[in-house]
């Protein structure tokens, strides 16, 4: 009776945590694992197959563990007792062959997926992508739209059900661009552009995540990615360009200086150059005396060596 | 007076200026003065002396251990600190510290756990345990271990200085740059993380070598490597990882305080300087520096399940293959820390597959053990219980692991809490554990006395209550989206309550390492009582266990002969079936003389560290001739062994067995 006691109470007690757990996360946005866009879809899915393998390997691990602790205690004499029995060429087959068959087949899975869910490469969609240019800074994201010509702060507009092409980059401290709901990371680092590239299935807002350390004010860097209908997003592009103050190199260093922001902010774009520029200042001889002629002299020749760098 | 020259950048407003760090700081000196009060008391400099210059490995793995343990308290300590804040910064609430401390305590607390409390309870345990093992009297190179051991300790206490004097780098535990370059962190905060890990691991990479020289060199006759315990193997791929990849952690970080102090552009945004070269080189070091820490945690289970279950380990020679398959496949996986980097879909892919692929030498070794336990008959005193936790957090943590080394899955869980609980779960999971269960294990050939069962394991009971308790919500808040070192954060829906639930974790196991300093207290107070007279408390089957407790200074009377593994069960089995026994033959032996060099060196060491730090030139200087003049000074003594010779020796030995018999 007591010994059954031993095994039922915390299998009861087990069981309700499992089910406060179950209501618990029921009630909450688990977003990993409540995807609202193409690319996290596809990676919750990867999630859930690679677990389900590797329950293959953790059940019969802790049956066995249990199971021998149990009938090999040193109080039952009844159990066998080999001390001198230390090898099997079967049994070491089967534990190095389960394994390497389980790891075979994820390797087949992580190879083709880091090339379908890889970040470089645009989505496949009849919609024309939108361009956005992401750039960290110290303590806020800035989203350039090049064709729309406008740009926000710590908030990313996007119209639903259409790929965003995003470019990114720092100019500060590295970061990490990360909407969980959408999919997949991306550091961003200053004097080089890299890529990712996401779809919201609907609308909705999206919490993004600046996912590496950059500073005092890094957990201030939350932003929002809001997915629209196109028509929404049009209309905001609409009101925002001509409307909003113009962004341009003069302002962006106003904006680029250390400090959080509390509410979203949005710009016309002034300078279609700026994102190039951006990437540029790391690119060129550190700063000099010459620092004005340099930017006069070279605009265009910036801008040029900034395309090329992106195909990089 | 202008004392620019002689104080470099150090003013008063380098001292703490938060409340907390201050409260750090005077508890910190307080305890220092209390040690030092004590010391004149108990009138115990001497003593002190004696031990703080020997050359004894036993000594040194003693004295590793103490500061392994005093700073698992300061990281635990910083643990609770992460969790208190984490806990009520929702919202509005900036929670109890400015988010420039949290983020020194987050950088502390990974910097202090690897570098001083997993890497000195490694060091101390085969301090302790290699040479016996092999039947040794010591390690190859005595003095080096010394020097080695106060290399390790300045590092600590340069780490710690920082909490009086400048506050330490608040850029996480690998300091990424350009985060840690001037431009963006010019304090001396940067630079005190940088050197402690530097002089720290010039230490590690001496005692690297020094242990790898002693497993090749110093077995005993008829040892041959294939009979050596499973634990001695585990060291020697361990040497083989550090004497390979400490010197790249030195030349990175090396780099890094070019950059600062020459103004170099190694890993800088601009200037032709690339920080992804550093995220490469550190992980190059830190990816093997996982094994270093884990493999020893795997030789110490292999030891305690095989004497436990009374049954030979099972599957020896796939275990020491395993044992080798990891330590190659650790070299080749290092990418996979920032698969978010952007190298492309065929190099993911490629450190994807060779990660998963160090799971089935692991796994083999865990079924392995498990079938040790097969037909054999488990006792489960507390070094197995610690052992049945491991496999039980191990497997979780392992398998999280081999989750994330899908590049696509780790592309939505990089750098989240997620990440942070895998790391923890391997970690706590498999090397401390590992570690715990050592201890405990060893302790009386060390001391001489059991450690008290009950009270150690309910600690192991608290520890795996509270690690689930403090990790699962970790893992739920990754998926949740919530990334690592956040001071403050929004809620949007149940964050925050995971957050405490966490935090009650931390409390649970700080209750566990409460009782482990419970269990010592009492297992000294009942010292005479638990005293363990046979020399063989666990019915042991290597040769540690074949000398008296607490183990002699000189180890071995006679040096032991080896004709088969597990070399004391033999002996014993042997003895069983009466055959006939040898009579012992006295030889004498040399043995080290103490020498305060390595003390003297740390000192210097110390004087480097500090003066780069604080860019006090004159002190570096200092620092550097003196270390010169101590390798001089030392070279040039012929006479740093003395001899015991065989009548003293049996003198002593007969003694020893009489009176711990």
């Amino acid at each position: 009776m007591k010994t059954a006691l031993k095994i039922i109470l915390p299998l009861i007690l087990i069981g309700m945590l499992a089910a406060g757990g179950f209501v618990f996360f029921q009630s909450v946005d688990v977003a990993v694992l409540n995807p609202q866009g193409e690319i996290a879809d596809k990676q919750r899915t990867l999630l859930l197959f690679a677990s389900a393998l590797s329950l293959i390997i953790i059940i019969p691990v802790y049956m066995l563990l249990v199971f021998f602790a149990w009938r090999y205690r040193d109080s039952n004499k009844k159990a066998a007792y080999r001390p001198n029995w230390a090898n099997n060429k079967w049994l070491e087959i089967t534990w190095w062959g389960i394994p390497c068959i389980l790891i075979a087949i994820l390797a087949v899975v992580a190879y083709r997926t880091s090339h379908e869910l890889d970040q470089f490469r645009p989505l496949d969609s009849d919609v024309k992508p939108v361009e956005v240019q992401v750039v960290a800074l110290q303590w806020k994201w800035l989203f350039i739209y090049p064709e729309q010509q406008v740009a926000s702060v710590n908030l990313m507009p996007v119209p639903e059900k259409t790929p965003i092409n995003l470019s990114l980059t720092s100019d500060a401290p590295m970061n990490a661009f990360w909407v969980p709901s959408l999919g997949s990371q991306m550091y961003a680092m200053s004097g080089m552009s890299s890529k990712l590239h996401i779809l919201a299935n609907h609308t909705g807002d999206f919490n993004g995540s600046s996912a590496n350390i950059s500073g005092e004010g890094f957990a201030d860097m939350a932003f929002t990615v809001r997915s629209q209908t196109r028509e929404d997003f049009d209309a905001w592009v609409d009101a925002t360009r001509g409307h909003a103050e113009g962004l341009d190199m003069t302002l962006y260093e106003e904006l680029a200086k250390p400090g959080t922001v509390d509410q979203p902010v949005f710009y016309t774009l002034a300078d279609a150059q700026l994102y190039d520029k951006i990437v540029m200042k790391y690119m060129m001889p550190p700063a000099s005396d010459e620092k004005s002629e340099d930017e006069q002299d070279h605009e265009s020749h910036d801008a040029h060596m900034g395309h090329e760098m992106e195909g990089m | 007076m202008n004392l620019d020259w002689a104080l470099g950048r150090l003013t008063l407003d380098a001292l703490p200026q938060e409340l907390v760090t201050q409260g750090g700081a005077v508890l910190m000196i307080l305890s220092g003065l209390a040690v030092v009060a004590a010391l004149f008391y108990f009138k115990r400099w001497r003593w002190l002396w004696r031990w703080l210059t020997s050359l004894d490995a036993k000594k040194i793995g003693v004295m590793y251990v103490v500061v392994a343990v005093i700073m698992m308290l300061r990281g635990l300590a910083d643990a609770l600190m992460i969790r208190a804040q984490q806990a009520l910064a929702a919202g509005d609430s900036t929670g109890l510290f400015s988010s420039d401390t949290v983020q020194q305590v987050f950088s502390a607390h990974g910097t202090i756990m690897i570098f001083f409390v997993a890497m000195g309870l490694m060091f101390g345990l085969i301090n302790l345990v290699l040479p016996l093992m092999l039947g040794a009297r010591d390690v190859a190179f005595p003095f080096v271990n010394s020097v080695s051991f106060w290399l390790f300790a300045v590092g600590m206490v340069l780490a710690n200085v920082s909490l009086v004097l400048g506050g330490f780098s608040p850029g996480g535990w690998l300091g990424y740059p350009p985060l840690t370059e001037m431009a963006y962190n010019p304090g001396p905060g940067v630079d005190y993380w940088i050197w402690a890990l530097q002089i720290a691991g010039v230490g590690s990479l001496l005692s690297g070598i020094n242990f790898l020289v002693t497993i090749l060199k110093k077995r005993a006759p008829g040892m041959t490597l294939m009979k050596m315990p499973l634990f001695a193997w585990s060291i020697l791929v361990t040497t083989l990882l550090i004497i390979f990849a400490f010197p790249i952690l030195t030349a990175t970080l090396g780099m890094l305080s070019l950059d600062r102090l020459m103004d170099m552009h190694f890993f800088t945004s601009d200037g032709g300087g690339n920080p992804m070269m550093y995220i490469n080189l550190i992980w190059a070091w830190g990816h093997p520096e996982v094994y270093i820490l884990v493999l020893p945690a795997f030789g110490i289970f292999s030891e305690v399940v095989a004497t436990f279950s009374r049954k030979k380990l099972f599957g020896y020679g796939t275990m020491v293959w395993a044992l080798f398959g990891i330590t190659f496949l650790s070299f080749i996986v290092w990418l996979h820390h920032f698969f978010t980097m952007g190298a492309g879909a065929n190099v993911n892919a490629f450190f994807g597959i060779t990660t998963m692929i160090i799971a089935i030498p692991t796994g083999v070794k865990i079924f392995n053990w498990i079938f040790t336990m097969y037909r054999g008959r488990v006792r489960f005193s507390v070094p197995m219980l610690w052992f049945m936790a491991f496999v039980i957090t191990f497997t979780i943590g392992g398998v999280s692991g081999v989750l994330m080394s899908v590049p696509a899955i780790d592309f939505q869980v990089h750098n989240s809490l997620f990440l942070v609980a895998h790391f923890h779960n391997v970690i706590i999971g498999g090397v401390i554990f590992g570690f715990f269960a050592g201890l405990n294990y060893w302790f009386p050939k060390v001391f001489g006395f059991t450690l008290h069962e009950g009270l150690g394991k309910l600690s192991v009971y608290a520890w795996i209550v509270g690690f689930m308790v403090a990790f699962l919500p970790l893992y739920a808040l990754g998926l949740m989206g919530v990334t690592r070192r956040l001071d403050h954060y929004t809620d949007p829906g149940g964050w925050q309550v995971l957050f405490i639930v966490a935090g009650v974790g931390v409390l649970i196991i700080a209750l566990g390492a409460g009782l482990q300093i419970l269990q010592l207290i009492v297992s000294i107070w009942q010292r005479k009582k638990r005293r363990d007279t046979t020399g063989d408390p666990w019915d042991g089957r290597t040769l540690e266990w074949s000398v008296p407790s607490p183990a002699p200074f000189y180890n071995f009377a006679i040096t032991p002969k080896v004709t088969e593994r597990d070399a004391f069960w033999e002996q014993k089995e042997a003895i069983k079936r009466h055959e006939k026994q040898e009579k012992p033959k006295y030889q004498s032996i040399m043995l080290p003389k103490n020498s305060s060099i390595g003390l003297i060196v740390g000192g210097f060491a110390f004087c480097i560290g500090f003066g780069l730090i604080w860019h006090m030139w004159w002190l570096v200087a200092l620092g550097l001739v003196g270390v010169i003049v101590c390798v001089i000074v030392r070279c040039s003594n012929d006479t740093v062994e003395y001899e015991l010779s065989a009548t003293e020796l049996e003198k002593f030995d007969k003694q020893y067995r009489r009176q711990h018999a």
